[in-house]
């Protein structure tokens, strides 16, 4: 079934390895969504609609990462027909969780998840939407925040800069006032290191910051680790919290090769 | 697009849409009898199994909740179940309401998702619920302020409506506040009556006539609609609890497909979800949710896929007057986590997800380092039986068009509201006749 071609401008969405949870919040947008709907044509949105329309798109936006060659094949289709090309999400910007099969041996994971592995056609590797096209806005997070979402839909429907935070978790945690989880309880926390933009969620309860947002901007990752280290946190804990959703993000994987010795005491 | 010829026609259709992720239906005709059948799921696969391997059995549930971004709770309190079976962990009263609770929220979140948004359209003939909102702009917000009702809950007592952030092995790493639950009474009040506007709205859907002679397999819990914990039963006779049941179900890797396919050992194909779970435990339902299944039409099973949108809309109904009861008798879990220790052993955990039951299996070395995961989610289960259906389908639907026989093939489909991302996968639908 196709729509008639609107003239307002077109908004598509495509999947690619990943959840389905990145673009759930635009569903989760609720009373907002109708809103869009009327500003925007959703031209292309499989998990939502049967009806679409042919490109090209004005925006288009990206969720999941790249581990198949039909994938390889489709965001660069995505990319000739998007005049803007948002990516949303982890999986997007860093590979997500997936993304840990980049650092397993070849074949090791489908052979001990398949009985067939030879009916299974991926990549070796799960790697983020930049690796393979340009992509204009990369919205960080595992899942990406709704309120981000519509701040960057508007913005680029306003042809203006997204108001969106690249700061770090840490920052927002002191703006909100939370008692820091990491100096006054040693709790192993992120948040120094992490990308801005969930407003301090796991330390507005207590928790330590475990990484969804991936690196910010001029991350100080040694100055934490050391941190860390005074309050307890093994070369172990530390590497696993650096190699999660955002695995193959740079600066967490330079920081977790300092902490990944197969014996954590050795160090 | 369509190819006909005298003995052999042939359907395709670029991706099935509203479902959670990405497969192909493949159905071929030839001389008026239905050859193969096939959900084909392609979803890109993402190796959880493998990827749990080494990592801290503390971190299973916030990892496994990136299976589904539609369904996480689902995903964190099953592995916390099995984590907890396995270091013989017993939570208090007051965690395993708070996790209910949450597990509600999730329900009516994913339910009016799949009721208002993916599956309604169906019926009544729209492209989607943009196009369905023009023509009933009602029905549309009504679902919407569901799901925001389930969402809210999911962000009151998890922290955060897609992956929350408050659940832990052992409980919660912080009790909400009683103001924040008690806030939550009144949303929750209108979601009911809007819950049951949605069983009396889609009870006056047209159904194709249809009859599965499925194996339900469902959770069952003497005291409550089982939701987070209960025994497996069956409609033939199963009655194991969770470790056993995980010993029962056989996977086999198909051609074609980056999702396993399960049966039970000795029993065969089965099928799991709302239908299964009404079948098995409609003598649980709540008060209202029980009158609203009467009032529409539902006898003590429901074996017709098509009429499982009115069952689902009853569990709304459930899931609503489940969380209104917990928000109302709320008390602070103090402490909000038992203390868990590590210990080797295998544990099994199993609840039902929206979708149908799902389950977890777990070794862990003595250190807590994960060594073998095994997770069987609801659409690997239900499969064969959605196949079954599609059979069906098309055997009683051979006079219909090219295009209703399609609408029809990708409605059955929806029917059993298959989560793709869970299962593993892009949908092609291919009918060759």
């Amino acid at each position: 079934m196709n729509r008639h071609p609107a003239t307002r401008p077109t908004l598509a969405v495509w999947k690619f390895a990943s959840c389905d949870g990145c673009q759930l919040s635009l569903l989760d947008c609720e009373d907002d969504l109708l809103t869009l709907s009327e500003a925007v044509d959703i031209a292309h949105f499989t998990e939502m609609s049967t009806a679409t329309v042919e490109g090209p798109y004005d925006i288009s936006l990206v969720e999941g990462s790249i581990s198949t060659p039909d994938d390889v094949r489709r965001i660069h289709e995505v990319r000739a027909q998007s005049k803007t090309l948002i990516t949303l999400g982890a999986c997007a910007s860093a590979g997500g969780i997936q993304g840990l099969r980049n650092f397993a041996a070849a074949g090791s994971y489908t052979r001990s998840v398949y009985a067939h592995p030879e009916y299974i056609d991926d990549l070796a590797t799960s790697t983020p939407i930049a690796e393979h096209v340009t992509v204009d806005f990369e919205l960080r997070g595992c899942p990406i925040d709704k309120g981000q979402l519509l701040e960057v839909l508007l913005a680029h429907l306003a042809r203006r800069r997204p108001l969106i935070a690249t700061s770090s978790v840490c920052e927002e945690c002191k703006r909100a006032g939370i008692a820091c989880v990491l100096v006054g309880r040693g709790v192993s926390c992120l948040g120094p290191i992490t990308h801005a933009g969930c407003g301090a969620l796991c330390p507005s309860i207590g928790r330590g910051c475990f990484g969804c947002f991936g690196p910010s901007e001029s991350a100080n990752t040694n100055a934490l680790a050391e941190q860390l280290r005074r309050v307890g946190t093994s070369d172990l804990e530390l590497s696993r919290l650096l190699h999660t959703f955002n695995a193959a993000a740079p600066v967490f994987l330079a920081q977790y090769r300092r902490h990944a010795d197969p014996n954590p005491e050795a160090t | 697009m369509t190819h006909r010829r005298s003995s052999r026609r042939s359907i395709s259709v670029e991706g099935l849409s509203r479902v959670e992720g990405e497969g192909s239906l493949h159905v071929s005709i030839r001389d008026g009898e239905v050859g193969d059948v096939s959900l084909d799921i392609f979803e890109p696969p993402r190796y959880f199994e493998a990827l749990l391997v080494g990592r801290h059995f503390s971190e299973a549930p916030d990892i496994t909740a990136r299976i589904c971004g539609i369904c996480p709770v689902a995903y964190q309190l099953t592995a916390c179940a099995a984590m907890e079976d396995l270091c013989e962990v017993h939570v208090g009263d007051a965690v395993t309401d708070l996790r209910r609770l949450l597990y509600c929220g999730e329900w009516i979140q994913s339910h009016a998702l799949h009721v208002y948004l993916l599956h309604a359209p169906d019926f009544l003939h729209c492209a989607d619920a943009v196009e369905l909102a023009e023509r009933d702009r009602g029905a549309v917000q009504r679902g919407l302020e569901l799901k925001r009702t389930g969402n809210l809950i999911m962000q009151t007592v998890g922290g955060r409506a897609i992956h929350p952030i408050n659940v832990r092995v052992g409980g919660f790493f912080q009790a909400p506040d009683p103001h924040a639950i008690a806030a939550l009474e009144e949303p929750l009040r209108r979601a009911l009556i809007l819950a049951l506007d949605t069983v009396a709205w889609t009870a006056g859907f047209d159904f194709p006539d249809e009859h599965g002679d499925y194996d339900f397999v469902a959770l069952h819990h003497d005291g409550e609609y089982a939701i987070d914990s209960g025994t497996a039963r069956s409609t033939s006779g199963l009655d194991v609890d969770a470790a056993h049941l995980a010993g029962l179900i056989v996977e086999e890797h198909v051609e074609r497909s980056s999702a396993l396919h399960a049966h039970l050992a000795g029993r065969g194909d089965y099928l799991t979800g709302p239908l299964a779970r009404f079948a098995l435990n409609a003598g649980q339902l709540p008060p209202r949710a029980a009158d609203a299944a009467r009032d529409a039409g539902l006898e003590h099973e429901c074996r017709n896929p098509f009429r499982s949108v009115v069952v689902r809309a009853v569990e709304l109904v459930a899931a609503c007057e489940e969380a209104l009861r917990l928000v109302r008798h709320y008390v602070a879990p103090e402490p909000a986590t038992a203390a868990v220790r590590a210990r080797a052993g295998v544990g099994v955990g199993a609840t039902e997800a929206p979708r149908g039951l799902l389950l977890h299996e777990y070794e862990v070395d003595e250190d807590g380092t994960i060594v073998r995961a095994r997770i069987i989610p609801p659409t690997s289960q239900n499969q064969a039986s959605i196949e079954d259906d599609l059979r069906r389908v098309v055997e009683h639907g051979l006079d219909l068009s090219d295009e209703e026989l399609q609408w029809r093939c990708e409605q059955a489909v929806r029917n059993h509201d298959p989560c793709i991302s869970c299962a593993a996968h892009f949908l092609d639908l291919e009918i060759q006749r």
